[in-house]
């Protein structure tokens, strides 16, 4: 029976993908939105009856289901097989819940266009490879899903194709996330040179019984780190993320702040035996991802987009996992994971509706007082910055973030300094998001109105919104610090027969991860919340925020290092620059030598002379030689072998 | 023992080969120099068939088969590139103007 | 038997002379096809029936219906044919044929002659073929279904209309 729903879970949001595909055209949009929500919804339904049947089962018990062999040669081998655990099981809940709900926003949010088969088709097919990617227990398996969510990222950020900016950001999504998934392909391939298989348990049996050289691990594994920051959007492939706010904006919430980018958090969390063998590549990614936290949320404190300020907050969350992952926290890591699903894309379904019902306005500074005149929008938008922030107590991302800052106080990592260093980032970095995202709910909510506001939200919107509202509050309760509450259901749940390891943390460190988002609140009330605001005309008078404001700083800067030398390649063959030098050395030769010739009339002259009309004859055979044509070539090719063969019969 | 020997073989795939390898480099019109590859793949084709059979492996076959798809990719290819290019206004398939190819 | 392989291969050779002499391109398409037959049937007396009926279908029947629409579509060029007549003067043709027969005889030369005791005839079937594509070359296999997915997908791209682009 559960071995026959795992399948199924896949089949649904495929099966509506494909009806949805077929029949464009053809269906009106509410049939089209209500086949992809009945997808995506036996999905969620068939998630949740596994999440059941698997919980009532023995702790640490899986479902296979081993649908077809793909490849097996001597040496290798690789199945089509999907594998439900604990980690797995909560990323189906997240992907199918979450996109259930967004679906059902979409819906309504889609109506009008005219594309909207086509949206849907990728939407759903986004949620049957993502599926594919989180189930699959064979690390080819998971490639392949890997490479279709990536795929329908890059249609969907290009959706409305008509406008070259938009298709401009899906191709730099698609390149971006090309060179992780091409160094995740050579990790994988050395995994399977060691292994003989990428089944994900021999792999990680292996590695703990120590059978991997130590050097081939540390390379596989920073090979996967590398996809997995390509696919996260972290430094430094940081750059495509804000980009992709170009797609639709259910897009934005489903794929590029709730599941897709997390896809990289997933794939190390689940490989976390390999990298605790591999310790620099784990500081390395703690690192990064402290440096991301920072760098992201001081862009986001200078946007003036509704919707870029959102992306480089999903960058700056997706930094604080890495730290979580690479401290060894991978609980904490999944942990924020699922709350941030929840909460971000609560963020992004009501930015969408305030947009929309603003005449797709999204420059916060001509919003404003909108807490009147949409104040049911209001409250899912500051509950959600709630839960971003981390506001005590009240919000689930307060119990996540509080995880992840225990995890990393209390982490063995090189030396004890070094863990409490990040765990003081980690918290400039929670201080420095409440400060952007209450910036941006004091500028768009408080004050006096600005933009003419248009409509009502409909019902179909309302409702996923009042869903997600929920769930960024109270979806943390389940997981709580030892100084409030001994509660630890999700630590459980992830390792059920291992005992939960209690984290020695001081109860002050509680207090300051408490304080201190209610500090960036302070200081955001502070600069931008009161009615003669400090900060209010800021954007136009510092020329470095205005540097920084699109984060065009990296695409320059990438521009220089790796598009330029490229170009000056082609504009040298283009000319050739080769030809043309070999030609120019003789002519100068020659006209040296003829200078020299006239000079001296000895004995050099002949020798000059003859160096001269050599070097010349030379050029223009080399000339000669590249003449373009086909026929020379391959009579070139003829005579290379010939003198091969000639040489190897005298030798 | 196959009909026909290894040495008869060679010498036969060798000739065959030496004469598409002057029809590609004789000929300017680019449907005869497709042909002349084809012949030429059809000889090494062949070679790897009787070696398979002079030491009676199936590896030989299987070679043949790639060669076979080789083939048909280069031609399908190879013949869209010509329609291609006259579909352009090209008034002639010589292969020698190919250098002057502007988009 | 043996005559026969040798009438064969015979044939073969004459054929692929013609192919590369005709001026007009459907006769060189018509002794092509003469010429994979004779192959064909070489094929068959080495004892790889199997090889010789792919060859049959695929190559004298699939890829040769592709030359002969190509050529059908192309009216064959007018000055094509005033400078046809120019290869057959010696001076075209003389470079190419000295480095075509020296590579000949190069390689007839450095084939060393098989000798000794030979496997008994025989035949490997299709079955034989079958387990060896699908046992030790199976990832040889994938590949190459990639190389024609690549091919199906270049030639679609190339031979569209493009009338519409300009």
């Amino acid at each position: 029976m559960m071995s026959l729903l795992l399948p199924l879970a896949v089949l649904c949001p495929l099966a509506a993908s494909i009806i949805v595909f077929l029949s464009a055209g053809r269906l009106s949009a509410r049939a089209v939105g209500g086949v992809a929500c009945g997808g995506v919804g036996l999905a969620a339904l068939s998630a949740i009856m596994l999440a059941t049947g698997l919980l009532a089962g023995p702790p640490g018990g899986v479902v296979h289901a081993q649908l077809w062999e793909w490849v097996r040669v001597s040496g290798f081998s690789a199945d089509i097989v999907f594998t439900l655990d604990r980690i797995s099981m909560v990323m189906i809940l997240v992907v199918t819940v979450v996109g259930l709900l967004i679906h059902v926003y979409a819906a309504r949010y889609m109506a009008d266009d005219p594309g909207i088969a086509r949206f849907f088709g990728c939407m759903t097919l986004f949620v049957a490879a993502m599926l594919v990617l989180v189930l699959a227990s064979d690390l080819l398996c998971l490639f392949i899903g890997w490479e279709g969510v990536g795929l329908c990222s890059y249609l969907l950020i290009g959706f409305w194709h008509d406008d070259p900016a938009n298709t401009a950001a899906a191709r730099k999504a698609f390149f971006m996330t090309r060179i992780g998934d091409t160094a995740l392909l050579c990790g994988l391939l050395l995994l399977a040179t060691q292994a003989g298989s990428l089944r994900i348990e021999p792999i990680l049996a292996a590695t703990m019984a120590g059978l991997v050289p130590s050097f081939t691990l540390i390379a596989a594994a920073s090979f996967v780190l590398v996809g997995a920051l390509a696919k996260s959007a972290q430094i430094p492939f940081q750059t495509w993320l804000p980009d992709a706010m170009a797609g639709p904006t259910p897009t934005s919430a489903l794929i590029h702040a709730a599941t897709m980018v997390t896809a990289g958090i997933y794939l190390i969390a689940r490989l976390h035996v390999l990298f605790a063998a591999a310790p620099v590549v784990m500081a390395v990614m703690a690192v990064t991802g402290a440096l991301t936290l920072l760098v992201a949320a001081c862009t986001a404190l200078v946007q003036s987009d509704l919707k870029r300020i959102l992306a480089w907050s999903t960058i700056s969350q997706l930094g604080y996992m890495f730290l979580a992952l690479g401290c060894g926290a991978w609980q904490a890591a999944l942990f924020h994971l699922m709350t941030h699903a929840c909460f971000k894309a609560l963020l992004f379904l009501a930015a969408g509706a305030i947009i929309m019902r603003l005449g797709h306005e999204q420059d916060i500074f001509r919003m404003g007082g909108l807490r009147r005149t949409m104040p049911g929008l209001g409250v899912a938008f500051v509950a959600g910055a709630s839960a971003l922030a981390g506001l005590p107590v009240v919000t689930a991302g307060f119990y996540s973030k509080e995880m992840i800052l225990a995890g990393v106080w209390g982490s063995r990592f090189m030396t004890p300094l070094s863990a409490h260093v990040l765990w003081a980032t980690g918290l400039l970095g929670a201080f420095l998001t409440a400060l952007y995202i209450f910036r941006c709910v004091f500028i768009v909510f408080a004050g006096e109105g600005k933009g003419a506001v248009s409509g009502g939200t409909p019902r179909l919107m309302a409702v996923p919104l009042a869903c997600l509202t929920f769930l960024a509050l109270f979806g943390g309760i389940i997981e709580m610090p030892d100084v409030i509450a001994p509660v630890h259901l999700f630590t459980a749940l992830l390792s059920p027969s291992g005992h939960p390891s209690p984290m020695h943390e001081p109860g002050w460190t509680v207090l300051a991860g408490a304080i201190v988002p209610l500090a960036g609140l302070a200081v955001a009330w502070v600069l931008w919340g009161r009615t003669p605001a400090v900060m209010r005309e800021m954007p136009q008078q510092a020329a470095i925020i205005r540097l920084a404001r699109p984060g065009h700083g990296m695409d320059v800067l990438y521009d220089h290092i790796f598009v330029q030398p490229l170009r000056l390649l082609v504009w040298l063959t283009r000319r050739d620059v080769p030809d043309r030098l070999v030609a120019q050395a003789g002519w100068l030769t020659r006209s040296a030598s003829i200078a020299l010739a006239k000079t001296r009339k000895d004995i050099l002259d002949t020798v000059a002379r003859r160096t001269a009309i050599m070097t010349a004859e030379g050029s223009l055979l080399l000339g000669w030689m590249q003449n373009g044509r086909v026929r020379w070539y391959a009579g070139w090719v003829a005579g290379g072998l010939c003198v091969a063969l000639a040489v190897v019969m005298l030798s | 023992m196959p009909v026909l020997s290894l040495n008869e073989s060679l010498l036969f795939t060798s000739m065959l080969f030496s004469v598409g390898l002057a029809g590609m480099l004789v000929r300017r019109n680019l449907v005869f120099m497709l042909m002349s590859l084809d012949v030429m793949l059809n000889a090494s084709a062949v070679l790897f068939v009787a070696a398979g059979a002079r030491w009676h492996d199936a590896s030989g076959q299987v070679m043949f088969l790639m060669i076979l798809a080789l083939a048909a990719v280069e031609t399908s290819v190879g013949l869209a590139i010509i329609l291609c290019l006259h579909a352009q206004g090209r008034p002639t398939l010589d292969a020698d103007t190919g250098n002057l190819l502007r988009g | 038997m043996h005559a026969l392989a040798l009438l064969s291969a015979g044939i073969a050779f004459v054929g692929a002379i013609m192919v590369i002499t005709r001026r007009v391109a459907v006769h060189a398409v018509l002794y092509l096809v003469v010429t994979l037959l004779a192959v064909a049937m070489v094929l068959a007396l080495l004892g790889a029936a199997f090889a010789a009926m792919l060859e049959i279908i695929i190559y004298a029947g699939a890829i040769m219906v592709l030359f002969v629409f190509v050529v059908m579509m192309l009216n064959s060029g007018q000055p094509d044919a005033a400078r046809e007549g120019e290869w057959l003067r010696p001076r075209a043709w003389a470079g190419p044929g000295v480095l075509a027969g020296l590579l000949c005889g190069e390689l007839l030369y450095a084939a060393t002659p098989f000798s000794g005791h030979a496997w008994p005839l025989a035949p490997l079937t299709a079955r034989d073929v079958g387990l060896g594509l699908f046992g030790h070359y199976v990832l040889m296999v994938e590949l190459a279904s990639f190389l024609l997915l690549a091919g199906l997908i270049s030639a679609l791209h190339i031979g569209r209309n493009r009338v519409e682009d300009r």
